[in-house]
């Protein structure tokens, strides 16, 4: 049985070709980038290469906005403690409640320092309030920090409408689009956006490489200081393997990115639809009108999301849950509390996310392998009694404490 | 993902005893769906004998939580009530080859779950005083709540005063920054500035100067040290025992749980510390393997 991996959002196989271009990368081309010799001359422009590849997928204006770090999460706290430095009068930092942790622990961290940090709310689909976003720009915030597609949901956020709102009022504004480069058409040359995120291994490059595009004339400040590499932006030796790997990576995403809208979406909704017409009490979270092509974020009542991945595992599915009890929270996921969805949907949410490597056979196992194990998981659960929730006098169940 | 042992698998696989019971005179529901564990436990007891002649679960949880609650309806089964209640949240987690400490509230539930279906049985009414917070330190499984409780109840200032009384900290380290949040928190200030090493509190200089102790007494004061440790390390399931002293080095041999546990670095450094405040001279505690070595 040939396992089947649905879970792209959380990190993606590395492509054959990234792979095979990485890897003169460890033997022969093994000069550092600086160096005035051959050896540091191939490699500088490999990078080069992939710099100009990485700026076409992201439709950046020119090739030195481009910044390569280690991470999605270097290039956020990168881009967030940048614009707090480099404009020290303003104070404040708008950002939503549903956020990665990268940028919420942050923005945490930063509110005890005494920086004012702004969370706007989300609706019961994911969504932000733009006449709110619009009442908290003022001149005491630095920068607003919002990502462009949820990794729970895949619910999308007008991120370049809310850049237009921030620059009109003099804001920087930077997007963690880790989740939407890759899926989504992006051309930053026509938009407003300030800086953004992006993470290799979310689009089949390797993990351990990341981007922070920052316009140019963007007043920015590194965040770590030491040598002249990324215009001295970003201080550290090049991981060309990695920097290689991932110009590959974008040419290629480049060249699916409309099959994403296309078959992606289409194996998305047939998922979708196959598991909701065989499975009671179940809903899809997020705002299905405007989210990324590959992700189901499915809620299935009254059972909780690690039996669901763990019956799902034995028969080689891989997703993953949005509820956080793997991580030694006892809490569900902050998006699904962010949107109200009530507990007893929030600890059985299953997030399903695709990539072009799945195919159709895939989706029709795993809409055939579901029913049987939410249906055993349900005859475990005290809130479920025979085929519907457990209900009326001395049967709902209601234990102590809470 | 998942450090779950063979003996989890096999039970959340295949759980003992599922399902509603018929007849059931004694049923316990503990749990709160907000934290994304609840349970239901019954009992079918002989009134006669206060035998359990069946036990069964209904649980929403994750895979732990089933597995726990299998494995409880599995140690009850044939005990009279007294004998079940003697069963621990450890008895539960043994039985399962362990827990991960994240998980270790899946194994208190069960006991609670046991201790509300019991009184339940007898017409009592149960009251829980389950508090529980985030897990803070993964080496000890000690969670916010317990931190806050013993920081504010006795009044504790410092990082060290907190793991002395929680045990929290005293492993890897990683939780001191959240630890000291918590202090902040409960004290409304900063802790006092603790030394940046460990070492300088033990430093000889501070120490009083003691009476110089002949081989025996020494050797004495030694044996006596680790029996006074000993008490502690065999609530976790591990013990020690004195192998050889040689000049400055001492060497112990660490059986139980503590063998080959994360956390023999830090139990040996915790006896090296007892040990040098006691016999006022610096000396170095080794396991015994360290011994074979020279």
């Amino acid at each position: 049985m040939t396992p089947i991996y649905l879970d792209n959002n959380a990190t993606t196989a590395c492509d054959p070709a990234v792979v095979a271009a990485m890897l003169p990368f460890f033997t022969e081309h093994y000069g550092n980038a600086s160096s005035i010799h051959s050896f540091g001359a191939q490699v500088g422009h490999a990078l080069k290469e992939a710099r100009g590849r990485v700026q076409r997928l992201l439709g950046a204006a020119h090739d030195s906005e481009i910044v390569f770090t280690s991470c999605g999460t270097e290039s956020d706290s990168t881009a967030i403690l940048s614009a707090l430095k480099a404009y020290p009068e303003r104070r404040a930092i708008i950002t939503t409640v549903v956020e990665h942790p990268a940028i919420l622990t942050l923005c945490d961290q930063l509110e005890k320092e005494g920086v004012v940090v702004h969370r706007l709310r989300v609706d019961r689909r994911g969504r932000i309030d733009l006449d709110e976003y619009q009442a908290l720009l003022s001149e005491r915030v630095a920068i607003v920090s919002a990502m462009w597609a949820n990794n729970e949901t895949g619910t999308l956020f007008p991120v370049e409408e809310m850049a237009e709102m921030a620059h009109q009022r003099g804001i920087l504004f930077h997007t963690d689009a880790v989740q939407a480069v890759g899926k989504l058409p992006i051309d930053l040359k026509t938009t407003r956006i300030d800086m953004l995120s992006c993470s290799g291994h979310k689009l089949h490059a390797p993990k351990g490489i990341g981007v922070l595009y920052v316009r140019r004339n963007t007043r920015f400040r590194p965040l770590l200081r030491g040598g002249h590499q990324e215009r001295g932006r970003r201080a550290g030796t090049e991981n060309s393997a990695a920097i290689v790997g991932l110009g590959v990576a974008c040419e290629l995403a480049q060249q699916h990115l409309e099959t994403e809208s296309t078959t992606l979406k289409r194996l998305r909704d047939r998922l979708e639809r196959g598991i909701l017409a065989r499975v009671g009490n179940a809903f899809v979270n997020g705002d299905t009108l405007y989210r990324l092509p590959n992700t189901a974020s499915i809620a299935f009542e009254f059972v909780e999301g690690e039996g669901i991945l763990l019956l799902l595992n034995q028969q080689g599915i891989a997703a993953s849950s949005g509820s956080a009890c793997t991580s030694g929270s006892l809490e569900p996921s902050h998006v699904m509390r962010a949107m109200g969805i009530p507990y007893t949907a929030a600890h059985g949410t299953i997030r399903f996310s695709l990539s072009r490597y799945n195919t159709e056979d895939e989706v029709e196992r795993v809409i055939a392998a579901l029913p049987p194990i939410i249906a055993q998981l349900r005859s475990l659960s005290p809130y479920w009694q025979g085929d519907a929730p457990a209900a009326g006098p001395g049967l709902s169940f209601e234990p102590a404490y809470a | 993902m998942w450090d779950y042992s063979e003996k989890v698998r096999e039970h959340f696989f295949n759980p003992r005893n599922a399902g509603p019971l018929a007849g059931a005179n004694g049923v316990g529901d503990v749990g709160s769906i907000r934290c994304g564990d609840a349970l239901r436990l019954m009992l079918r007891v002989d009134p006669e004998t206060e035998i359990i002649e069946a036990a069964h679960f209904q649980t929403f949880g994750c895979g732990s939580a089933i597995a726990s609650s299998s494995a409880l309806t599995e140690i009850i089964k044939r005990k009279t009530l007294d004998e079940a209640l003697k069963v621990s949240n450890q008895d539960i987690a043994d039985y399962l080859d362990g827990l991960p400490p994240e998980k270790m509230h899946c194994s208190v539930m069960g006991r609670e779950a046991l201790q509300a279906a019991v009184a339940n049985y007898r017409g009592e009414v149960w009251r829980d005083e389950h508090e529980e917070g985030d897990l803070v330190c993964k080496c000890f499984a000690i969670d916010a709540a317990m931190i806050e409780r013993t920081i504010r109840d006795n009044r504790l200032q410092t990082m060290s005063d907190v793991t002395n009384y929680t045990k929290a900290g005293g492993g890897c380290s990683a939780c001191h920054e959240k630890i000291e949040d918590i202090l902040i928190a409960v004290n409304g200030r900063l802790p006092p500035a603790e030394p940046q090493r460990q070492i300088a509190k033990t430093a000889p200089a501070a120490a009083p100067v003691k009476p110089r102790l002949s081989n025996y007494q020494r050797i004495r004061k030694i044996e006596e040290t680790l029996e006074a440790l000993r008490p502690a390390l065999q609530r976790d399931h591990g013990d020690v025992t004195l192998v050889e002293v040689d000049g400055k080095r001492i060497f112990v041999a660490l059986s139980g749980a503590c063998q080959g546990c994360q956390m023999e670095a830090a139990t040996i450094g915790g006896i090296q510390q007892k040990l040098v405040e006691v016999l006022g001279e610096l000396v170095q505690v080794l396991p015994a393997a360290a011994l074979a070595r020279d």
